[in-house]
């Protein structure tokens, strides 16, 4: 996983709440048995005028000009920022990676779906909750402001508007040090392997049927 | 002693360590794989140079990408057959308690087969890289999809980092009507909590209500736990969960058995235990459900109507109604019952179960599908599930009113194989998302339950299968 320390960059507001999984990357691009190439199919039911095949040139297809990513003033945006419930649906880790190879580094939301919490953290996308007042008011700032930035703080908890604002979030703090690190979470795991043994020695004593 | 819930039951029991803050590590019984969300895993798993834990909890099979019928072609999708193909050659490297290919007859929905092999059994961990594997809670277990990463951690380590889950008791008592049932009932709930009610949160059904429901019905609700945003969803062990395990080929025997059933039954929340939120429901006063939007929490009855966007204050919510009536292809105000279906779907790890397809049969006997309907068909959950309805001419009665009858899969519940809706297609299926495309790019899916739907293709629009004579 790369280290996550701090972002700034360009906002994209996507002003619809219960964002699935399925939108972020429709099932036909699932079929890949590889963790890359996700990033030309984003969104792909909203981005594209016609239906997108795994496997097509995507520089070729019409684009919907009216979705948001691709309206000049957004591209090339780093932060997301959504509405509540971001990432509902299915438990596709393809999500993530969708998002971050299209090049976010960073969703804002009011509230995230769980699964799709605990996978973006899996890869190094960061996950702000901000509270839906705020996130309204960053609505109205990134589509009245053309060139809307927000600076990121991992470390300071903190988002900082252009304004000069900071706002705070909350972070699992065992999260939070995993992506300030880059760590392999499955290698912190295995070094308790001898408590996970035990653990199975002794539930195969008393619950023999399991194994 | 201090009382204790389900959850906390089955958190204790398989906690391995957990820190100052409260991140545990959680021991995981069953790892249910299927070839979607595995590839990248057992890739992961080569590239860091590790092993399996314990392939003896993996059980596999294929369903999303396999065809439902000319199943002696083969899958013709270049694209599907490799995904199916690797899961084949990661399960043949590295092994697992019991693999269903492409064709074996045991294969099916990864949500079907665990409980109907007794791989999952109550009191388990049961995870899978499916966000339907709530399915499983209607066991007494704390089951829950994982995603690919954590596919690969549990792989690797036989365990999970995680932070407990606030308690959630969802009670529905009371006697549900004729014609109401656990896919009713769970979409009674989403419409009533919403899709993020359950968020952060692992969901017991108690009740009078649950408790009459079978093993079927109950795993339908779990199932739906999700929609809900819930965590995990689980239902206390009783002996309609003891009678459905016994006799499993995966299931313990002799005196295993009678050592296994003493403990299940410990599986439920004590006397006066404590839940964070308590949502309380009158099974009487349900009706059957049918979705109308883009979201399962998008629900009313079947004798509602649509709803008028202009009555609603909140401007975002005003706006997502809009969104998902243009989506829909309907106007405000029409009443459900008589808007008109181009295909029913009958299967879906939700609704795929011969109790389902027995109460689809019921409705669809002696009767033909409406002319303007122009694909009813019944998928099966599973291998066993196919061959028990026919066994009971479940088979022949669908036929005979004009449905097909297919081979199983997860088929047109995402449509990942040729099994979709063409784009402004209206569907009455049992599966459980409704959001847009989910079925096919521009599908317009309605949720119902297996009657429902039945009643729909016979009728060829909905109508309340309460009164459907
Ligand atoms: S039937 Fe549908 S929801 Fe269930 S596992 Fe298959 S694709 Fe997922």
């Amino acid at each position: 996983m790369d280290r996550f320390v701090s972002r700034e960059g360009l906002v994209a507001p996507l002003d619809r709440s219960n964002v699935d999984t399925d939108a972020i990357i429709p099932k036909q691009f699932l079929k890949s048995i590889k963790r890359t190439g996700y990033g030309p199919n984003l969104f792909d039911e909203w981005r594209y005028l016609n239906h997108g095949e795994p496997g097509m040139d995507n520089s070729k297809r019409p684009l919907n000009p009216d979705f948001v990513l691709n309206q000049p003033r957004y591209r090339g945006a780093q932060i997301l920022l959504a509405r509540e419930n971001f990432g509902c649906g299915s438990s596709r880790e393809h999500a993530p990676w969708a998002l971050l190879q299209f090049g976010f580094q960073a969703v804002i939301a009011p509230s995230f779906a769980d699964i799709f919490f605990n996978n973006s953290f899996q890869n190094g996308l960061l996950l702000i909750t901000l509270d839906a007042a705020t996130v309204d008011r960053l609505f109205r700032d990134a589509q009245s402001a053309p060139g809307f930035r927000l600076a990121v703080d991992l470390e300071q908890q903190s988002v900082k508007t252009p304004s000069g604002d900071i706002l705070k979030f909350d972070i699992d703090p065992f999260r939070k040090h995993c992506l300030l690190n880059g760590l392999d979470e499955i290698g912190l795991t295995l070094q308790r392997a001898d408590k996970i043994r035990a653990y199975e020695a002794q539930r195969r004593e008393q619950q023999p049927w399991l194994f | 002693m201090v009382a204790q819930t389900l959850y906390d039951k089955l958190w204790s029991n398989h906690l391995v360590h957990e820190e100052a803050d409260g991140t545990a590590l959680i021991y995981i019984d069953r790892h249910l794989v299927h070839e979607v969300t595995s590839p990248q895993a057992y890739e992961g798993l080569k590239l860091a140079g590790r092993k399996p834990w314990r392939v003896g909890s993996i059980v596999a099979t294929v369903d999303h990408n396999n065809p439902t019928k000319d199943w002696d072609l083969g899958i013709q999708d270049p694209i599907s057959r490799i995904q199916v193909e690797t899961l084949d050659a990661n399960i043949k490297e590295y092994g697992a308690l019991t693999y269903f290919p492409f064709r074996d007859e045991r294969m099916g929905i990864v949500h079907v087969i665990g409980p109907e092999q007794g791989a999952t059994l109550p009191g388990m961990t049961v995870v899978c890289g499916d966000s339907h594997t709530s399915t499983h809670g209607a066991f007494g277990c704390l089951a829950f999809g994982i995603g690919t990463s954590e596919v690969e951690h549990v792989m690797a380590t036989q365990c999970l980092v995680m932070k407990k889950a606030q308690s959630m008791r969802i009670a529905v008592d009371g006697n549900v009507g004729a014609g109401v049932t656990g896919k009713d009932i769970a979409l009674v709930i989403i419409g009533k909590i919403g899709t993020a009610g359950g968020t952060g949160c692992a969901v017991e059904f108690t009740g009078s209500a649950i408790r009459a429901l079978s093993m079927e019905g109950r795993m339908t609700l779990c199932n739906m736990a999700i929609e809900a945003g819930a965590r995990a969803g689980m239902v206390a062990v009783d002996d309609v969960t003891i009678a459905y395990v016994k006799d499993r080929p995966l299931a313990p025997k002799g005196q295993q058995w009678d050592q296994a059933v003493a403990y299940w039954r410990t599986l439920k929340s004590d006397d006066g235990a404590t839940f964070d939120k308590i949502i309380t429901l009158d099974a009487a006063t349900i009706k059957p459900q049918v979705t109308w939007g883009t979201s399962p929490q998008m629900v009313t009855t079947i004798d509602g109507y649509v709803p008028d966007p202009a009555k609603e204050a909140d401007p975002v919510k005003r706006e997502g109604i809009e969104r998902a009536l243009k989506y829909m292809g309907l106007a405000p105000n029409t009443p459900i019952a008589g808007i008109a279906v181009d295909k029913v779907f009958i299967g879906s790890c939700t609704n795929s179960r011969i109790e389902d397809l027995r109460a689809a049969a019921v409705v669809a006997r002696g009767r033909k599908v409406a002319g303007n309907v122009r694909l009813a068909m019944v998928v099966p959950g599973s291998g066993p599930v196919k061959r028990q309805a026919e066994a009971e001419g479940l088979d022949k009665v669908f036929m005979a009113a004009g449905f097909e009858w297919r081979e199983p899969g997860c088929s047109m519940c995402l449509a990942m194989n040729d099994d979709k809706l063409d784009p402004g297609e209206r569907c009455a299926s049992t599966s459980n998302r409704n959001f847009e495309g989910r079925q096919g790019t521009g599908g317009r899916t309605h949720l119902v339950s297996p009657a429902m739907a039945a009643a729909a293709a016979i009728a060829g629009h909905f109508v309340d299968v309460r009164s459907f004579t």
